[in-house]
């Protein structure tokens, strides 16, 4: 039993990572994180282009419970990636609809 | 330990061909998937199914299975008879695919657990490059519950975590710690904390995995909380909508003086700026005025209620046509 209390980064909208940052907790390559990008499963925020100089990538936490549930989608279910940005799509349509029915049930009750 | 059914969990019939067999496997792993299913026990299911498919899909597995099984039922406290396996071998079979680490005993009392696996934490996608015996951690998942005033103030939680981990003589030994973990001020309903470093630590020089801590809140007997909003059903008298009136009402973070305007409708919702779980961005607070009329219970109360229906000419249905 420890006394030390433990300070973790909360994963909130302010969070910010890097490429790296985002490849390392998926245990993934950073190909795999930029093949997420480019089937639009993910984006980078605020991503700007000075003349033709680029900013580095940041991702949103989101970003990153999006990219950790892709991995394991892809490797329990066996999905291209394709197949995953359609399955990350629906399953957050299911959660807006959802969010949904909570509101007009809490409305509607008795 | 209880003796595992593989055929009835993945819900075919022993004499099932292997199509039939992945057919119903893959079926039920998309319906259990613990990130898409809604089911509540969705996880301890998928990887009993991913634990049944990796000794029913490779034959030679399946069939030392079988010569074991016809005796046993499910549940049946269980210890594999010596020699059960002679004339199979299960070595080099390349029947990869799942997270040894998540076997339970009796699958690992059958098959051994140092088969080729941790496939998550190992997989290299850039072809070609050497592998070398080094594995990050595995991360850890839990959750933390937490009350509404906690996501205000800030808080302090301890957390008993049962991890499992191999010990020096090579056995798997169920380790418990406990964590005291910081909840930050702000934190929001199923937002995750990560504590670095917290996980399974690595194989070789690799690092160790990290702890992923999702927050959920207890559920509250007058708030209810959505994103960093919170609002608050607040019950109030006939007289005091009609007349107008100043209440008091409890926040998060202590009462406060409201003022109900003269005609206030039932149902009304005010905003109390700001008062909501705090965050760079705050959230509101909001209060939903709720008429409750006062039981005609003694005769005084029915005198009245009798002077409303003889002075006060009202009829809430006079738009319904009737």
């Amino acid at each position: 039993m420890t006394e030390k209390i433990l300070k973790g980064i909360l994963l909130d909208e302010q969070t910010e990572l890097s490429l790296n940052d985002l490849s390392y907790a998926c245990c993934s390559s950073a190909e795999w994180i930029i093949q997420l990008v480019e089937e639009g499963a993910i984006e980078p925020v605020g991503h700007k282009t000075h003349g033709t100089q680029k900013t580095p990538w940041r991702f949103s936490a989101s970003s990153l419970q999006q990219a950790q549930t892709a991995m394991r989608l892809q490797q329990d279910l066996n999905i291209n990636m394709a197949g995953v940005a359609l399955v990350l799509e629906l399953l957050k349509e299911i959660e807006n609809l959802q969010a949904e029915l909570e509101v007009y049930k809490a409305n509607n009750k008795d | 330990m209880d003796f595992k059914d593989y055929y009835d969990i993945i819900g075919v019939k022993k004499d099932a061909t292997q199509a039939e067999i992945k057919r119903a496997y893959k079926k039920l792993a998309r319906k259990y998937h613990p990130d898409v299913s809604k089911e509540a026990n969705a996880e301890v299911r998928f990887k009993e199914l991913g634990e049944a498919y990796e000794a029913l899909k490779d034959p030679e597995k399946r069939a030392a299975y079988d010569q074991l099984g016809k005796n046993w039922k499910a549940g049946q406290d269980f210890n594999p008879p010596p020699d059960w396996d002679a004339g199979f071998e299960f070595n080099g079979g390349g029947f990869t695919g799942g997270n040894d680490a998540d076997y339970s005993d009796f699958f690992e009392s059958l098959f051994g657990h140092g088969f080729q696996g941790g496939q998550r934490q190992s997989h290299d996608r850039s072809q070609g490059r050497q592998r070398t015996y080094q594995q990050r951690g595995e991360d850890h998942h839990a959750k933390v519950s937490i009350d509404l005033e906690d996501a205000y103030q800030g808080a302090t939680r301890s957390i008993m975590l049962q991890s499992p981990e191999i010990d020096s003589n090579g056995h798997v030994i169920n380790k418990q710690r406990t964590l005291n973990v910081k909840i930050p001020k702000g934190v929001k309903q199923g937002q995750r904390i990560r504590l670095s470093g917290q996980g399974s630590p690595g194989m070789g020089a690799a690092p160790a995995g990290d702890l992923y801590l999702q927050v959920e809140f207890n559920p509250h007997g007058l708030y209810r909380v959505q994103g960093h909003d919170v609002y608050l059903d607040v019950p109030v008298t006939p007289w005091e909508a009609a007349l107008g009136a100043s209440i008091k009402v409890p926040t998060p973070t202590g009462a406060v003086d409201l003022k109900i305007a003269e005609g206030t409708p039932n149902g009304r919702k005010m905003r109390l700026k700001g008062k909501g779980i705090p965050s760079k961005t705050p959230g509101d607070l909001y209060i939903i005025i709720q008429f409750t009329l006062p039981p005609a219970e003694s005769d005084e109360a029915k005198q009245l209620y009798k002077k409303m229906q003889q002075e006060l000419p009202y009829n809430p249905r006079s738009k319904m046509g009737v």
